[in-house]
C-alpha cells in the first residue's frame, strides 16, 4: 500500500498524484493502480510519470469510474500499486531525440526525458506535447532541461520537423502514433511507440492485451508497452 | 500439519486450490508475488492442436463485478507447448493441461501428443464460448459431451477432467453424461455467454458479438450449478466461478467441490492463490478440522 501525499487538480480533467511509493522504476513502465477495495473489479494501468526513489507520481485523466475514484482520493489515503510492470523505453542510441506525446500519453515522457538527460546530458531532446486544451499539466514539463513545445488542439505532427531528429519516442492515441511513425520512418533510425490496450492482469497471464506485431502476438503488459514502431500493426 | 491435502483422480494435491485456465498463463506469470508450487494445481491456458492467434478487436470489457472476455484461445499449439513442457512441469504442483479444439479429430490428436508429456491431468475444454467452431459446441448437449469424453478416454493415458459449460440447458445432466463416459473428474463453470454494446459507436463491443462472463458476478449461479452437479454424479467435481476470497472457496467446498479453481480473482489480487491456501488452512486450524474433507459437501 502506498500513501497519497498529494492529488493535484491540473484542470481539463487531469490530475497529478504523488505517492510515497519509493520503488525505482524505468521510464515507460506502469503500475496497475487500485484506489478502492473490491469494486470496480479491475485495477487501472497508469504510466509512471516520475519516480525518484522516494516518491512515485502519476499524471492521469478522469475518463470513467476508476479514474474518477482516483481523483477523489485525499492526501493520507492509501492506494495499491501493483508493479512496476512492462519493459519501458530502451536506451536510445540517437543523439537528437524527439519525444512526442498526445494528451494523457504525455505522462511517461517526463521520466523518459529526465532519465535520458541524467545519463546523457549531451543529447539533444525536444518534447512535442499535444493537448486538446491548455491546463496546468503543461507546467509539469517545464522543469526538464529540454526544449518543450506545446500544441493545443490540431495535429502534433504539424509542429515536428523529423529531419532534425534521429530518434523518436511516442505515446498517445494510436492514430497519432501511427501518423508519427509514418512521417518519421524514412528519416529517423529509432522509433519507439508505447501501446495502450485494455488490461486485466498486467503480468502476462490473461492475453487480454495482445498487440499484433510482425514477430507475432505480443503481450502489451509484459513484452511491451513499448515496441519498435516498425514492428507494430497499427489498428 | 497440512490440513488441506486433497485427493483428485488419484493425485494427492497439497491443497484444493487450483489456478484456472487462461488466467494464470503457463504457471510462471505471478512468480513475483508467490511461488506457484504452493498451489494445489495449475491449469494451463487452453491449448489447441494448431497455434491460434486469438480474436481481434477488444478482448476485455469490465462489467459490474464481472469481466467479459473474448481471448479466442490464443495459444502456441500443443506441439510447441510439448517441446517446452518442462517449464510448466518443473513446478511442484498438479500440472493440468487445458485442451481445446475445433473438431473431434483435433482434440484426439492433441490428447495423443500429450501422452508423452509429464503432465498430471487433462482438462477437456468443451466450454469455451469464444471460438467459432468446436469450443463450447461439444459441451452444450449430453450426447456430444459423452462422445468426446469417450473418444479422448480411449487415447489418453492421463486422468481426464471435463470442463463444463454453464450455457448448457442442464449442466448437471451434461456432467452425468461425461461421468458415464469415463471422465475422472468434472470442472465447472467456464464463462457464461454474455455481450456488451458500445452505445457511442453503436456497435457490439466484441468482434464475435458474444463473449464470456466471469468474476464475482457469476459466483452464486456457479455455486448452485456445482451443488447440483455434485449431487448428480459420483466423480469429483472441481468448482469455480467468481471466487475471490478463501470464504468463497469454502462455500464451493461446502457445496461439495473436491477442489476449487481461481480465475478472474487473480487479476485484482495477484496474491489471491496464496491467500486462499493460507485462509483455508487457518480456518481448519481454528475450527479443529483435521482435514478439509470433514466439511466437504456438508450442504
Ligand atoms: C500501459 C498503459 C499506461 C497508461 N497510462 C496512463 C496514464 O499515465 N494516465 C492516464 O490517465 N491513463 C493512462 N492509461 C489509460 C488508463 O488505463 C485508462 O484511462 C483507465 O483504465 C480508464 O479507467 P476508468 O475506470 O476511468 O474508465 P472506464 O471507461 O470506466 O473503464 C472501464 C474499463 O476499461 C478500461 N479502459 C478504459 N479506457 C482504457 C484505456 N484508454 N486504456 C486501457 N484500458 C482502458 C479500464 O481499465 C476498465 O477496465 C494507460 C493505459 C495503459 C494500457
Ligand atoms: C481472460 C480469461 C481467459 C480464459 N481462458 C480460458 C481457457 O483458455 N480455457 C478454459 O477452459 N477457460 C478459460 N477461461 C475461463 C476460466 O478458466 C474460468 O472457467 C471462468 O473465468 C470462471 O471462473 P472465474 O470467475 O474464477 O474467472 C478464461 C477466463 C478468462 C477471464
Ligand atoms: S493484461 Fe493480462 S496479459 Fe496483459
Amino acid at each position: 500500500m502506498a500513501v497519497i501525499l498529494e492529488n493535484r487538480d491540473l484542470g481539463d480533467s487531469m490530475f497529478l498524484m504523488i505517492t510515497d511509493h519509493g520503488v525505482d522504476s524505468a521510464p515507460g513502465q506502469f503500475y496497475m493502480v487500485r484506489g478502492w477495495d473490491k469494486y470496480p473489479l479491475l485495477s487501472r494501468p497508469i504510466s509512471i510519470f516520475d519516480s525518484d526513489g522516494k516518491t512515485t507520481k502519476f499524471l492521469y485523466r478522469v475518463v470513467g469510474e476508476g479514474t474518477d475514484l482516483l481523483s477523489k482520493l485525499k492526501p493520507g489515503d492509501e492506494v495499491q500499486l501493483q508493479g512496476p510492470y512492462g519493459n519501458g523505453f530502451p536506451e536510445i542510441k540517437g543523439n537528437r531525440i524527439a519525444l512526442v506525446g498526445g494528451g494523457i500519453g504525455t505522462a511517461p515522457l517526463y521520466l523518459a526525458a529526465k532519465e535520458i538527460k541524467r545519463k546523457n546530458p549531451e543529447k539533444e531532446l525536444v518534447l512535442y506535447l499535444g493537448f486538446e486544451n491548455s491546463s496546468h499539466a503543461q507546467e509539469l514539463f517545464e522543469d526538464i532541461e529540454a526544449d518543450a513545445r506545446f500544441k493545443i488542439g490540431g495535429y502534433i505532427t504539424d509542429i515536428i520537423d523529423f529531419k532534425s531528429h534521429d530518434a523518436v519516442l511516442t505515446c498517445g492515441p494510436e492514430a497519432m502514433m501511427k501518423a508519427v511513425f509514418h512521417e518519421a520512418k524514412d528519416i529517423c533510425g529509432e522509433i519507439y511507440v508505447s501501446m495502450e490496450k485494455r488490461m486485466a492482469c498486467g503480468v502476462g497471464a490473461c492475453l487480454g492485451c495482445t498487440c499484433e506485431t510482425k514477430a507475432g502476438n505480443r503481450r502489451t503488459c509484459k513484452d511491451g508497452p513499448v515496441f519498435e514502431g516498425s514492428e507494430v500493426f497499427f489498428e | 500439519m497440512n490440513r488441506l491435502i486433497t485427493k483428485l483422480a488419484g493425485f494427492n494435491m497439497k491443497n484444493p486450490v487450483i489456478a484456472a485456465s487462461g488466467t494464470f498463463g503457463y504457471g510462471h506469470d505471478y512468480e513475483q508475488y508467490y511461488d506457484p508450487s504452493i498451489l494445489g494445481g495449475i491449469s494451463s491456458k487452453g491449448l489447441t492442436l494448431n497455434p491460434k492467434p486469438g480474436n481481434k478487436g477488444i478482448r476485455l470489457w469490465e462489467t459490474p463485478s464481472g469481466l467479459l472476455n473474448s481471448i479466442g484461445l490464443e495459444n502456441p499449439g500443443i506441439r510447441a507447448f510439448a517441446r517446452e513442457v518442462y517449464k510448466m512441469s518443473e513446478i511442484d504442483t498438479m500440472v493440468i493441461v487445458n485442451l481445446g479444439g475445433d473438431n473431434l479429430e483435433e482434440y484426439i490428436e492433441g490428447a495423443s501428443i500429450l501422452n508423452d508429456s509429464p503432465i498430471d491431468m487433462i482438462e477437456l475444454n468443451i466450454s469455451c464460448p469464444n471460438v467459432k467452431a468446436g469450443g463450447m459446441a461439444f459441451g452444450m448437449q449430453c450426447d456430444s459431451a459423452a462422445l468426446i469424453t469417450r473418444e479422448i478416454k480411449k487415447v489418453t493415458k492421463h486422468p481426464l477432467m471435463v470442463k463444463l459449460s454453464p450455457n448448457a440447458p442442464n449442466v448437471a445432466d451434461v456432467g452425468v453424461a461425461c461421468a458415464e463416459s469415463g471422465a475422472d473428474a468434472l470442472s465447472l463453470v467456464n464463462t457464461f455467454q454474455g455481450m456488451a454494446i458500445d452505445i457511442k459507436t453503436k456497435k457490439a463491443v466484441f468482434e464475435n458479438t458474444y463473449a464470456g462472463l466471469s468474476g464475482p458476478a457469476i459466483k452464486p449461479i456457479a455455486l448452485r450449478m456445482v451443488h447440483q452437479t455434485v449431487k448428480a454424479v459420483s466423480i469429483p467435481v472441481v468448482g469455480l466461478g467468481g471466487i475471490s476470497s478463501w470464504q468463497d472457496a469454502l462455500e464451493f467446498i461446502m457445496a461439495g467441490a473436491t477442489a476449487v479453481q481461481i480465475g478472474t480473482g487473480n487479476f485484482p489480487n495477484p496474491n489471491l492463490g496464496k491467500e486462499i491456501v493460507r485462509g483455508l488452512q487457518k480456518y481448519c486450524e481454528k475450527n479443529g478440522i483435521i482435514n478439509i474433507d470433514e466439511i466437504r459437501g456438508i450442504i
